[in-house]
Formats: C-alpha cells, sequence, structure tokens
C-alpha cells in the first residue's frame, strides 16, 4: 500500500446546525498524487475541501462526523492557521486575489505560514512558472486579467511550500487556451516539487487528463471512484460529465431524462 | 499675509496630528470594520499616562515618551484581548457597542485617577526646535509635532509596504478569507491593528497635552474629531485620513484666527455634514475595483 497523505473517512458537515451538506464523504489522496474530485454544482466539492483546509468555521459550518487524518494526524476542526501551518493550502473557487496589493505583495502574502523566513528564492520559483507575472510585478491584482489572477492565486499558494495543494475550480471562467496553460502547470508543479495536488473540477476533461485518481461526487455522496483513465472510460462519467452521449453522439433532451433516472439509480 | 501663514503652518502640524490619529481608527476599521468610539479616551488616556510619568514618576521626557508608547501599545493588545475578541463573530453593532462602553470606562477611570481638572505638563522643549523664518514664528510645540509626525508617517509607509507583518495586515482588510486561507493569522492582526491605533491615539494625545493641556474632557472631545477627518478622507483609506486631517486642521486654525475662536470646533463638523450630502464616500473613500 502507498503512502496515504489525507485520508477522510465517512465525514458529514452541517452548516448552521440545520443544513448537512456532506453525509458521509469518504477518500484517500496517495503522496504525490494528482487527486480530482468532479461533481455537478452543490455536489458538495467545495465543501470537502473547506472542511480539510478549516475554512469551514467562518461560514458557521462544522464537520460532525468521521474524522479526517493528514499524514496520520487528526485535524478535523482545527483553525485554519493550524492546519496552513500543517502544508495544506486550499486556493479557493473565483480567484480571489487581494485586490488592493500588487502582484508581489499578493505573492508575499503566501508566506504567511512562516513569518520572517527569506522568500525571495521562492519569488524566483513562481515566476518561473508564470513568466506572465513578471511583467505585472508592480500593478495592483485588482487591474489584471482572469488568467493572470489565477496563475497569481497559484503562485501565492506555491509561496507556502505546500505539501497538500487543494485547488477549486482552476478553469472557472477562463479561455481555453489559458485553462490548457493551467492544467500544463499543475502538472509540472506536481512532477518538480512532488505535491501532492486535489483538483476540484467541473471541466472533468482536462481534470481527468492531469489527474491520477478521481472521484465522483453527487449530493454530498461519494459516487464513484477510480484511476482517471477507468473514470473516462466509464459509461456514466462520458454521459454525464464529459458530454458525449453513450454512443459517443451529442445528447438530446431524452438524456436529460436518462440523467435524471440514472441519478436516482446511482 | 504674516498672519496667513502662521495659521497655515499651524494648521498644518495640527492637521497632520489628527490625520495620524485617524490613521489609527481607520486602521481598526479596515482589519475588523469596527468603529472605535473609544479613540477619544484612548487618547487622553496617553495624555494622562504620560503626565503620570513626567511629573509624578519624575522620568526623562524620552523615556516617558517611549514608555508611554510601549504601553498603549500593550493596552491596545489587551483590550483586543480581553473585550474584543470574545465578541468576534457576534454581528458588528454589538462590537460598536462595546466599544461606547469602554469610552465611558476609561473616562471614568482617569475622572477617578487624575480628577478632572485641568494639567499641564512642566515645560521641556528645547528652544532649539523654535524655527524663525522671515516672519514666520513657529513654537517649538508645532515644529516638534511636524517631526513627530513626519516619522511617524515614515515609519508607517514603511511598515505597511516593506514588512511582512504590514503586508499581511493588509491582505487581511483587503480579503479576509483569501488571507484565512493562506494562513494569515487574522486574530493576531487584529490585536496588531488595536495596539497600533492605540500607541498612535496615546501619541497624539500627549502632544495635544502639550498644547492644549491635559483634561479628559477636552481631549476625549478631540478624539471625536477623528470622524470629521476620517469622513472627509474616506473611511477606509490610510492617506485620506493624513488629507482629511491636514484639512481639518487648516479649517479650525483659520476659523480660530479669522472668524471667531470658539467656531473653531463647531466648523468641522459643518464640513462633515456637506461631505456627507456630496461626497458620501468622502474623498479618498475606496471605490470598488470592478474589472469588465
Amino acid at each position: 500500500m502507498a503512502d496515504i497523505l489525507l485520508q477522510l473517512n465517512n465525514i458529514s458537515v452541517v452548516y448552521s446546525d440545520v443544513i448537512q451538506v456532506l453525509k458521509g464523504v469518504s477518500l484517500s489522496v496517495e503522496k504525490g498524487h494528482i487527486v480530482s474530485l468532479l461533481g455537478s454544482n452543490g455536489a458538495g466539492k467545495t465543501t470537502t475541501l473547506k472542511a480539510i483546509s478549516g475554512l469551514l468555521k467562518p461560514e458557521n459550518g462544522e464537520v460532525t462526523d468521521g474524522e479526517i487524518l493528514y499524514n496520520g494526524v487528526n485535524i478535523q476542526n482545527q483553525a485554519p492557521e493550524f492546519i496552513t501551518r500543517q502544508g495544506i493550502i486550499q486556493v479557493l473557487e473565483g480567484r480571489q486575489p487581494f485586490k488592493y496589493l500588487t502582484i508581489e505583495e499578493n505573492l508575499r502574502v503566501g508566506t504567511a505560514t512562516r513569518p520572517g523566513k527569506p522568500y525571495k528564492q521562492d519569488l524566483e520559483m513562481v515566476y518561473d512558472y508564470f513568466p506572465a507575472l513578471v511583467k505585472r510585478r508592480k500593478s495592483l491584482a485588482g487591474y489584471c486579467s482572469g488568467g493572470e489572477l489565477q496563475m497569481l492565486v497559484i503562485g501565492r499558494a506555491l509561496m507556502a511550500h505546500p505539501q497538500l495543494l487543494m485547488l477549486d475550480e482552476p478553469s472557472l471562467g477562463l479561455a481555453p487556451l489559458v485553462v490548457l496553460e493551467i492544467f500544463r502547470i499543475i502538472k509540472k508543479i506536481n512532477e518538480e516539487h512532488k505535491t501532492t495536488i486535489v483538483l476540484v473540477e467541473q471541466n472533468a476533461n482536462m481534470a481527468l487528463q492531469v489527474a491520477h485518481y478521481g472521484y465522483v461526487m453527487e449530493n454530498g455522496k461519494i459516487v464513484m471512484e477510480g484511476n482517471s483513465a477507468e473514470l473516462a472510460d466509464n459509461p456514466d462519467v462520458k454521459e454525464f460529465y464529459l458530454g458525449m452521449g453513450a454512443s459517443g453522439t451529442a445528447k438530446s433532451y431524452r438524456d436529460v431524462k436518462a440523467y435524471r433516472r440514472r441519478k436516482r439509480w446511482l | 499675509m504674516d498672519f496667513f501663514l502662521q495659521l497655515l503652518v499651524n494648521g498644518i502640524c495640527i492637521g497632520l496630528l489628527y490625520g495620524i490619529s485617524a490613521m489609527g481608527f481607520v486602521m481598526i476599521f479596515k482589519a475588523s470594520s469596527v468603529l472605535n468610539f473609544a479613540h477619544g479616551e484612548l487618547l487622553a488616556l496617553g495624555a494622562f499616562f504620560f503626565l503620570s510619568l513626567v511629573t509624578w514618576g519624575k522620568l526623562p521626557i524620552i523615556v516617558s515618551f517611549l514608555l508611554t508608547l510601549v504601553g498603549c501599545f500593550l493596552l491596545g493588545f489587551l483590550i483586543e484581548k480581553f473585550f474584543l475578541r470574545p465578541l468576534i463573530g457576534e454581528k458588528l453593532i454589538f462590537v460598536i457597542m462595546l466599544t461606547v462602553g469602554l469610552a465611558a470606562m476609561f473616562k471614568g477611570l482617569i475622572l477617578l485617577i487624575w480628577g478632572g481638572n485641568l494639567h499641564t505638563y512642566p515645560p521641556f522643549l528645547p528652544d532649539a526646535l523654535e524655527i524663525e523664518l522671515g516672519s514666520i514664528y513657529i513654537a517649538p510645540v508645532y515644529s516638534m509635532t511636524l517631526l513627530i509626525s513626519v516619522v511617524f508617517l515614515v515609519l508607517f509607509g514603511l511598515f505597511f509596504k516593506k514588512s511582512s507583518q504590514g503586508i499581511y495586515m493588509r491582505s487581511v482588510a483587503d480579503n479576509q478569507k483569501a488571507a484565512l486561507s493562506l494562513g494569515v493569522h487574522v486574530r493576531r492582526v487584529f490585536a496588531l491593528s488595536w495596539a497600533i491605533a492605540a500607541m498612535v491615539a496615546c501619541m497624539s494625545g500627549i502632544v495635544l497635552g502639550i498644547i492644549n493641556g491635559v483634561n479628559v474632557h477636552d481631549l476625549s472631545a478631540i478624539g471625536l474629531k477623528v470622524f470629521p477627518v476620517v469622513i472627509l478622507g474616506g473611511l477606509d483609506s490610510i492617506g485620506g485620513a493624513i488629507i482629511g486631517g491636514i484639512i481639518i486642521g487648516l479649517l479650525e486654525t483659520f476659523t480660530g484666527g479669522y472668524l471667531n475662536p470658539s467656531l473653531r470646533d463647531v466648523v468641522p463638523y459643518i464640513v462633515l455634514v456637506f461631505i456627507l450630502m456630496v461626497k458620501p464616500y468622502g474623498l479618498f473613500g475606496l471605490v470598488e475595483i470592478e474589472r469588465v
């Protein structure tokens, strides 16, 4: 059995004491792998990430059941200050830059987990991955383009030397070529730094191309898992997430009904 | 003309002081969206600490000044830790009411310990600080004010622009959720902004005490002057606080000099009302960066 970095055992998450979003999610992430988490809107992907990174609390959410093991240590419901210092960094959905800080200052915030330590080399490393950021280093992040911002927030997370990097929809609202570039870099980061990556994506096609392993979520549960190649070959995944009919042709309205039926069956 | 220049210089000195004191207020607001109604009392506390150290403790001026600053820095920390922190996550209005309560408490404490009379510091400013430029005479107090203000401004500029802690503080003000996700210690940033705010409030309290004498009611009323200042400058702009401070300082000295000294405390508030009507976000209030 390979090294397991992160393990979720049957966790439940409840918001505001009443709204149950995760209903027993179990997954495990192997060290050095890219694991993708797929699913439609509202399936609980983002909540799963937040449960791991400790960002549920500001939203009045809580892990009520199950356990989250990171390197064998129990980390559920810990403060984000603690979890980030263990090497888990989440890149939030929708990019969330610090708009009134320059690109370089944004990157420097990434050193918050180890204040006072030298960071110059890390800046070089990030600029190496994202050369597009170099010429904008002095401009306010609020005035940068979506692609630059996505690079910025990934770079900012890299400044923290994460062991486990969790990316929430890095392709959101980006042009296809930029998406390609971002995924190429994600792959590169994983290979060069041996950073373990959890990738939440709507773009299942791209995600399954870079990931080693994948999970499919629906309604707060994991409904399917497997190697990326297996998942990409699975007729259900093909039909519902890769946008191909079972026969490889475009979908019609009848398939939407089939989707509903299938969803219940799953 | 000479009179005009004289007023101009005095106004700028006082204004810088208001600006710096308002900066503390703005910092708390930016970091945690809390309006601190106890600002004037913090100012007064600083002045009285300094008074006690100088007259009762008989410590040298510089030592007392530094001790007061350090003391107020710690006081800010403690206020955050014991009064503000338990209220994190509660509605903002409760936190603001708490600062009103703090104001009453501090005022009561000061009255209890030092009484409501007017105290004065022993004269200690060296005559070397006196500046005469042609026909303009700058009293030692004012040149000292100018000096201290500029030193503080430069220090804060460097702190917020260059130091990591300063950048973390700005990141929390900018996007708290993102700061949390990167492991910025948000509670520590809150505490630090209270500490720095208390420190600069005390500093301005001391200087205003030197200019006007030390009296609880006067000083805490001056503390309330941060409101016209920050609203003029824009509630969330530190640079705006400084410029707002200078404008209010100038308005005050000019009305005091040309119209009537008793009007000088009223004019800033009249200006406040007009600004709220014309520019509700102030001169430098944040205009959200919108990407289209």
